[in-house]
């Protein structure tokens, strides 16, 4: 049904020999996997040092405090979201009105396929061969550099996280920090083997290196390919939400500009933008606002001096409109800021790539089951201790822990379960209905727990499972509460 | 059915749209954006210009402050000069009209390479709230001399100082048909953490930007 799926369980495809890599892993195995990627990368010394440098949650927490009215400015972020949603097919029409009437050609992808196709044909139609892309979350769904390469464009990712992944062969592992998971000789490795220039290992010094290939980039690049952070139905503009100023490059210097989007990030008006503006980044980064807000509404106008000649939109589904109207509607007011993510025990252990897919942490672990299929994710809904640090930092008020939860429960009602865990359940409900049975049963169990703790009435190992891998279990005392309860009683 | 088709009917499914409601939805739409109304926004208790500037020095801009137009070459010929830089820069027209005669600075109104190393522009309107510069792009105002320079220099009318982006909003809406093709805000120069988490500033943009605030 969806074009890319296939593409989840086979190897990276179509990716020149220049920017493959021998020793990573892409992340584009299927999310059923989870548990074994998560084994690896908690075992991973490189992994697990990046995640300790990594602090977004003590930034965020500053640039909240600079609110003096954070949970409100919430309750509003919320409800616009949900009024887009509301009317989400009205809304969309009214974007697309508006951007059509300033010269925005506006494409609907129904599937990932889709999206491919379009930029394909666009990109084909306009004869660009070099295409510069800004980050796009969207076009990692899709796998959209992958068919770009193999139909014979050029595509350079050109935000430094997003070129670093790139180089190295590899997808994001965070949706805003996506090379958070290397370190400075990982990409002190990467610029000699792809730049050949002597190694540098000072991030400033890294940083300016990748400028100046990127500079290069920017002014060759024929087609810019963008996400779109909201598409603002009382304009029809593009509103792009960026630090580095690579979204403006790749918005300003090539005569194309291709925008990719999901149909849930219209918003009604300029003002809700603003409100929203003040959570997004805060929340995201600390910030009081980024370095630099973009609203691009159309091509280039008579007289100006830059600016791209084409300007399109393409509003994507993929998946998106079997949340709406469902107990997962919710999840599609993410404004993708990455607070869940950056707040998650979970999250801040593996890191992003042992999600599988697109989107980690905890809205990935909604999303993605979501998105490619319950049975195709069946480990991220409970890749959470429900401890609820998402929904308490998110700013539009994604219940979270109570979305994993139906999913969990989604998976039990469709018989999803490992067959020993349904074995299980079924076998305790049996003696569970069964009063003389479930004493006989729990007294041996507390009798054969406490045999099994030493001394210290601890048990040190269970037999079968991890569990007491990193941590002991108290013994049981040997009776269970209903002997103790008659006991009392006499 | 096309793609926009099916999107359009599995949303209108989703949310059991009624036909007969459509106009009154719509309406309702329309009723938004005419109001546009003011979401909810934290205490703003502060001054506009010195908010302004320190919010500025916040994002890592510098301040300086002049008395009126006629001061600005000389001002940035001093800002160029202190900080080493080249004393050529490519213009907005409307800084290429001021008299930069004997300041020794070489200004170019033209569109912006990817070699030249400072840009000056002036600015529509200027957000209080964060220190922000609000850009619109025009034949006259191209959005790329505040890109490619390595130092972009802004050059900011006190009374084009307003509050928040909703203010902006509202003024744009006032003095223009509608929005023109970019509407750049710029805080500060571009800045990037994607190595180890350290902060970086000049990643594709300016390593720098200096705003001119001009007081009459």
């Amino acid at each position: 049904m969806y074009g890319s799926l296939p593409r989840l369980c086979r190897g990276r495809v179509g990716v020149g020999a220049s920017l493959a890599s021998t020793d990573s892993q892409p992340m584009n195995a299927p999310a059923e996997t989870f548990k074994s990627r998560a084994h690896d990368k908690l075992n991973d010394a490189k992994v697990q040092r990046a995640m300790r440098n990594f602090n977004l949650a003590g930034a965020r927490a500053r640039g909240i405090a600079d609110l003096d009215n954070f949970e409100d400015i919430r309750t509003a972020a919320a409800a616009i979201r949900d009024r887009s949603l509301a009317s989400l097919d009205l809304w969309l029409a009214r974007f697309e009105q508006e951007a059509t009437r300033r010269g925005t050609k506006v494409h609907w992808a129904e599937t990932h396929a889709d999206i491919n196709r379009i930029v394909i044909e666009i990109a084909r139609a306009t004869r660009v061969k070099k295409i510069i892309k800004s980050k796009s979350m969207v076009s990692e769904e899709s796998h959209l550099n992958d068919a770009l390469e193999a139909e014979g464009f050029q595509v350079v990712e050109t935000d430094l996280g997003e070129y670093i992944v790139q180089l190295a062969g590899e997808k994001p592992s965070h949706i805003i920090a996506p090379a958070i998971h290397k370190s400075r000789d990982d990409v002190a490795d990467l610029f000699v083997q792809h730049h050949k220039t002597p190694r540098k290992t000072d991030i400033g010094e890294l940083t300016m290196e990748a400028r100046k290939f990127l500079r290069e980039h920017f002014l060759s690049g024929e087609m810019g390919i963008s996400g779109g952070n909201f598409l603002i139905a009382e304009t029809g503009s593009l509103m792009l939400v960026t630090n580095e100023g690579n979204g403006r490059m790749t918005t300003t210097l090539p005569r194309v500009h291709v925008a990719i989007t999901g149909i849930e990030k219209v918003l009604p008006t300029l003002e809700d933008a603003s409100c929203i503006l003040r959570l997004l980044t805060r929340s995201a980064t600390g910030q009081s606002i980024s370095n630099y807000v973009t609203l691009n509404t159309g091509p280039k106008q008579p007289g100006d001096l830059d600016g791209p000649e084409e300007m399109h939109v393409i509003i994507v589904d993929a998946g998106r409109t079997r949340l709406l109207g469902t107990d997962m509607q919710e999840a599609l007011r993410c404004i993708r800021c990455g607070a869940c993510m950056n707040h998650c025990p979970v999250y801040q252990n593996i890191g992003g790539h042992a999600y599988g897919w697109v989107y980690p942490g905890p809205i990935g672990s909604v999303l993605t089951p979501n998105y490619i299929g319950l049975e195709n994710a069946i480990d991220l809904p409970n890749a959470a201790t429900l401890c609820n640090q998402c929904g308490v930092v998110c700013p539009v008020k994604i219940p979270l822990p109570d979305l994993m939860r139906k999913l969990r429960e989604k998976q039990v009602d469709r018989g999803l379960r490992p067959w020993q865990e349904r074995l299980g359940l079924k076998l305790w409900a049996w003696v569970a209905k069964r009063p003389g049975i479930y004493a006989l049963a729990t007294r041996i169990a507390a009798r054969l727990g406490r045999s099994m703790g030493g001394a210290d009435r601890v048990i040190h190992r269970l037999p079968g499972n991890g569990w007491t891998e990193g941590r002991d279990m108290p013994a049981p005392a040997g009776k269970t509460f209903r002997e103790l309860y008659a006991e009392r009683k006499r | 059915m096309s793609a926009r088709e099916s999107i359009v009917a599995r949303i209108r499914a989703a949310r059991a749209a009624l036909p007969a409601m459509d106009e009154t939805e719509r309406a309702a739409i329309e009723g938004r954006i005419a109001l546009h109304p003011i979401g909810t926004r934290p205490a703003m208790d502060w001054q506009l210009v010195p908010r302004f500037r320190e919010q500025c020095v916040r994002m890592s801009s510098s301040v300086d402050d002049v008395a009126s137009m006629a001061e600005v070459p000389r001002a940035i010929a001093r800002f160029l000069a202190d900080m080493k830089l080249p004393m050529r820069a490519v213009v907005w027209p409307e800084i290429a009209q001021l008299d930069w005669n004997g300041t020794g600075v070489t200004v170019e109104a033209r569109a912006a390479r990817g070699d030249d190393l400072v840009g000056i522009t002036g600015t529509y309107l200027a957000v209080a709230e964060t220190g922000t510069l609000m850009l619109l792009s025009s034949p006259s105002t191209p959005a790329a001399t505040s890109l490619l320079p390595e130092t972009h220099i802004a050059v900011v009318p006190q009374g084009r100082i307003v509050k928040a982006m909703e203010e902006a909003w509202a003024l744009t809406r006032s003095e223009r048909v509608e929005l023109p093709r970019a509407v750049n805000f710029v805080s500060g120069p571009s800045r990037t953490a994607d190595i180890e988490g350290q902060l970086q500033l000049g990643a594709h943009g300016p390593y720098r930007v200096h705003v001119v605030v001009v007081a009459e």
